[in-house]
């Protein structure tokens, strides 16, 4: 009985909750550290298609996006579902991209223009035409340093 | 003395979580995390319209036309090709370990070391072309092009494991830059073949 009684008597010390921000801090610095800004809406839906030779983009401050895919589903009524070029936050036409291109550049300092990449992220199901197309514009926008964005599988 | 006899109140800290939570809430959503891969290509420049341009002949035995059809089959140098034995094709193409007279020629051409020397290599003057038609579907086209890549890294890991004993990731930029004048990746993507409809 004796023993029963000691240990209904003892409660137990509060947990010290003191560090718990200093946790809650650091995981918000290696969150802050390792994730960039979401810059853009999507209004295409895509799926990249796989490679195993892929490279890293290394500096994302250079790096300017063209998206190609389906429209989303809230916007299917309004564009369908043929696939669609989106530049910025806006769905565009091939004619677009050579204002689109000179956009980017002026965003840049001089030194950093010519390393300037089009990482081109397109649906594995696009035809080759539309894709073709968009090159084509690239040229003649003299962007000329491209990336086909595709997913890291380590074999097919 | 009042004021010095007066207690410091100390500040609840409690809270201090809850608001590091919001900030860290507000971050897992406003932000990727993603790295962005893809596979890396130097588009040829637009020729300018108004200078004529000179025919540039190439060789046939200097050309693998690579052709990927609207319907995913994939034909190399004249015959149709599963593309898993396409990366051997294109290494063998850019090898020719063998000189054989139907494969590429090479060059010997004198390329500068880090350290200063010369350096002869028989740099091969092959090219591959990658044709498709406005019907081939981007996946088949990527997944040709991965192979061809594929190639060409193969044959750069092999090459420098023999100059410098090292993968070609792993080497410095200098001597990357060697190995990448040795093995020039030369895929030319044409314009897409218009196929005429009788």
């Amino acid at each position: 009985m004796a023993v029963m009684k000691k240990k209904g008597d003892k409660s137990l010390p509060p947990i010290s909750t003191a560090s718990l921000p200093d946790v809650i801090f650091m995981i918000l610095f290696f969150f802050m550290v390792t994730t960039t800004m979401r810059d853009q809406e999507l209004l295409v839906r895509y799926r990249l298609p796989d490679a195993t030779e892929v490279q890293k983009l290394e500096k994302k401050s250079l790096v300017s996006y063209i998206h190609i895919g389906v429209p989303i589903p809230q916007m299917q009524a309004k564009f369908g579902t043929a696939p669609k070029i989106q530049l910025n936050d806006s769905y565009k036409t091939t004619k677009d991209i050579l204002d689109f291109v000179a956009g980017e550049r002026d965003k840049l300092n001089e030194f950093d223009r010519a390393s300037m990449t089009i990482c081109l992220k397109s649906d594995e199901n696009t035809r080759m035409g539309i894709i073709a197309d968009v090159k084509q514009e690239l040229r003649r926008a003299n962007a000329l340093k491209i990336s086909y964005a595709s997913s890291k599988v380590l074999s097919y | 003395m009042p004021i010095n006899k007066r207690k410091i109140q100390e500040i609840n800290a409690g809270s201090m979580a809850d608001i590091a939570f919001l900030l860290l809430i507000f971050f897992l959503v406003a932000t990727t995390m993603n790295v962005d891969t893809g596979l890396v290509r130097i588009l040829p420049p637009m020729p300018d319209p108004n200078v004529k341009q000179a025919d540039t002949d190439v060789k046939e035995r200097n050309l693998l036309l690579v052709f990927v059809s609207g319907s995913g089959n994939i034909m190399a140098g004249g015959q149709t090709m599963d593309i898993h034995l396409l990366k051997d094709k294109a290494k063998e193409f850019i090898l020719n370990p063998f000189d054989d007279e139907n494969l590429p020629e090479k060059v010997n051409t004198e390329i500068d070391m880090p350290d200063g020397s010369k350096w002869v290599y028989p740099v091969s003057q092959g090219i591959i072309s990658l044709q498709n038609t406005r019907e081939t579907s981007y996946k088949v086209y990527i997944m040709v092009q991965n192979e061809l890549t594929r190639a060409f890294n193969e044959v750069r890991d092999e090459l420098a494991m023999s100059k410098f004993g090292e993968k070609f990731a792993k080497l410095e930029e200098e001597q990357k830059k060697v190995i990448v004048k040795a093995v020039p990746l030369k895929i030319s993507e044409a314009e897409p073949r218009k196929i005429l409809k009788k």
